[in-house]
């Protein structure tokens, strides 16, 4: 797929069929969306290390910020198939494009629906729907990634208010964000809290030399003798469940967004390959390299089938947090393998910003390791099944 | 102010047509459709009118229970209900005509629009044929459009080698052009609220062909390029083909 032409999808099993109209619907608009308004400027944003900021007000017109909340607080109330399948086309264009969006609604509309009060929900909701308000998410810090419970960050009780003190790492849009869902521990307790921008003794300084999400803005947040006042704290967050519930969400629409990716790489493969001459004839005519865009193709249908089916139980209400585990992991690892197989197969020119391929496989490398790393959902998933917790 | 649109189901942009075995029809089978992309403009433009003088947008299109797909679409970009003329017979441009200008009487929209054309049979008589058979005026090609309150409607239509400006008077058809507007994406919610908007199934009014399709035919292929040399002694050689043969200098 050269830039600026039109995707057309990836569906070697008919999954379109598994699909009602209107998630189709959806899907179709953010596709093309996404052909128009992001693959032309991705490349860019990208090398210059820059987020899209003018696609926020177009993202919030199309309903993609909490598409699944109720339409009282002026969102689109979609199913949550519909809903990944909007992660996955926004991932075909970046995952910095995905993880903003995703970040936006899974880890801070979702936290302040889930527990927040009736005045936090009314006053906020709508705001970040319309995309006046950016959010974003503060659980992880520096010496505490996998291994969340540790957090240091500490909140006290003081002047009618809470005191916040403690440092968090690799936030998306922190330095960007309106208001930070910040996780700290209250009398021991691990505690949800809103701050606003602003607030004194709240910084967010950019993180920069990254090689990867480049079109994506990541931070520290940094809070000194922070104060702010009670209303702030999200009722009923509390323990480090409250967080994890946010990751669920969060990595459920990862486990699409990998599949974006990934159709992305194997569809300017698949173009390249039938195109490329070597030794006379097309490069697609080796078996060596018909085995690595077979590869593609199986891993692409089962991952997409992984997640109609969680999404279906998840619309059911009967996905738990380790079937989310799986997809995830399985759906980021192959992602990853097709991102760099691609490049193989598009030799010299795969590492040029022509194509979109380096880029995916920059960008997947993040996706593998945040939200919960490869290795920690295999320990999710290890401790389900066997009834032994290897974690510690 | 009541706005109709009529808009039509077409192969995507991007299909590579083959004919079917009867050799008259083109072969369905992994063939995308979409909304007209003229269509799309004509939407717009009438959700626009909608909002100026407020009223409602009433979408009709013709053909299999499969157009029901695109009247959605409309709705979910704004439109407040279809009407789906059933027919899955092939039908003429004439007989498609007299079926929407039939409806069209008995709803009798004060504007209704049309794509200029649709990129299937490319025929670009539509509007201008369901005027004449309503006798009432119609503009197509149309890049600019201004209503005023006294019901007087000013056209930009492209013209070749540059615009013309027209006047008409409600009711009045419109073909739009590309240009017109730019189409808005359906928003979620939008996608959301066209489930609970009403289509109306009704059958296609009958009328009769008056022309048939025979055959339909590919374009030749492509003939190859020549190469007439890789330095600068080619020069001459291209310059005169160019002049001679091609005629393009």
């Amino acid at each position: 797929m050269l830039i600026g032409t039109k995707f057309k999808g990836v569906d070697f099993y008919n999954t379109d069929d598994l699909l009602t109209d209107d998630e189709k619907m959806v899907r179709d608009t953010i596709r093309e969306w996404v052909d128009e308004k992001v693959i032309p400027i991705i490349e860019k944003h990208y090398m210059e290390g820059t987020f899209p900021m003018h696609l926020i007000p177009e993202m919030a017109e199309l309903g993609i910020f909490g598409a699944t909340l109720p339409e009282k607080y002026g969102c689109a109330n979609l199913n949550n198939v519909a809903y990944g399948l909007i992660m996955q086309e926004l991932e075909r264009g970046d995952s910095g494009i995905r993880s903003f969006a995703s970040v936006q609604s899974a880890l801070v509309m979702y936290p302040i629906y889930e527990f927040g009060s009736e005045e936090q929900k009314n006053y906020w909701l709508p705001k970040l729907a319309r995309g006046e308000k950016i959010g974003c998410f503060g659980l992880t810090e520096p010496d505490f990634g996998s291994n969340p419970g540790g957090l240091r960050t500490k909140a006290e009780y003081k002047n009618g208010g809470f005191v916040l003190n403690g440092t968090k790492m690799w936030i998306t849009n922190g330095t960007i964000a309106d208001v930070a869902v910040v996780w700290a521990k209250l009398d021991g307790v691990i505690r949800g809290f809103l701050v606003e921008k602003g607030t004194p003794g709240f910084e967010a300084p950019e993180m920069k030399g990254k090689h990867s999400l480049r079109a994506s803005v990541t931070s520290e947040l940094v809070f000194q003798d922070c104060w702010i006042p009670e209303e702030n704290i999200l009722p009923k967050a509390v323990g480090l469940k409250a967080a994890l519930m946010c990751l669920t969400q969060a990595r459920y629409g990862i486990a699409w967004g990998a599949v974006g990716a990934a159709m992305a790489c194997y569809e300017t493969a698949l173009e390249y390959a039938k195109t490329r001459i070597q030794f006379d004839k097309p490069i697609a005519s080796f078996q060596l390299v018909q085995e690595k865009l077979v590869y593609m193709l199986t891993e692409i249908t089962k991952a997409q089938l992984l997640c109609i089916q969680l999404g279906r139980l998840k619309d059911q209400g009967k996905a738990n947090y380790v079937q989310v585990s799986l997809a995830k992991r399985n759906n980021v690892y192959h992602a990853l393998e097709i991102a760099r197989l691609a490049r193989d197969i598009l030799g010299a020119n795969g590492i040029l910003n022509e194509y979109p391929v380096m880029r995916h496989m920059n960008n997947l490398e993040s996706v593998k390791t945040y939200e919960g790393t490869h290795d920690i959902h295999t320990l999710i998933i290890g401790e389900y099944i066997t009834g032994f917790s290897a974690f510690t | 102010m009541k706005v109709a649109v009529c808009v039509n189901r077409v192969p995507d942009t991007e299909t590579k047509v083959k004919i079917g075995a009867d050799g008259k029809t083109i072969d369905k089978t992994g063939v995308n459709y979409i909304l007209n992309p003229y269509d799309e403009f004509a939407v717009e433009e009438a959700l626009r009118v909608k909002e100026k003088f407020g009223g409602e947008v009433i979408v009709i299109s013709l053909g299999g229970s499969e157009n029901v797909e695109v009247i959605r679409k409309a709705l979910a970009m704004g439109a407040d209900k279809g009407i789906l003329l059933k027919d899955d017979s092939q039908r003429d441009t004439f007989s498609i005509a007299k079926a929407l200008a039939e409806v069209l009487k008995e709803i009798s929209p004060d504007i209704t629009f049309f794509g200029k054309q649709s990129i299937d049979y490319d025929d670009q008589a539509m509007p201008s044929l369901v005027g004449e058979l309503l006798g009432i005026p119609s503009i197509t090609v149309v890049v600019k459009l201004e209503i005023n309150e006294d019901g007087t409607v000013i056209a930009e239509r492209e013209i070749e080698g540059g615009r013309e400006k027209v006047r008409g008077k409600l009711p009045i058809i419109i073909g739009a052009q590309r240009g017109l507007n730019e189409p808005r994406y359906p928003s979620l919610k939008g996608i959301m609220a066209a489930k609970s908007k009403p289509v109306e199934e009704r059958e296609a009014p009958k009328f009769e062909n008056k022309t048939e399709v025979i055959e339909m035919l590919l374009p030749p292929p492509k003939k190859p390029g020549r190469i007439l040399g890789t330095d600068a002694s080619a020069v001459p050689e291209l310059v005169r083909l160019l002049r001679e043969e091609a005629k393009v200098i």
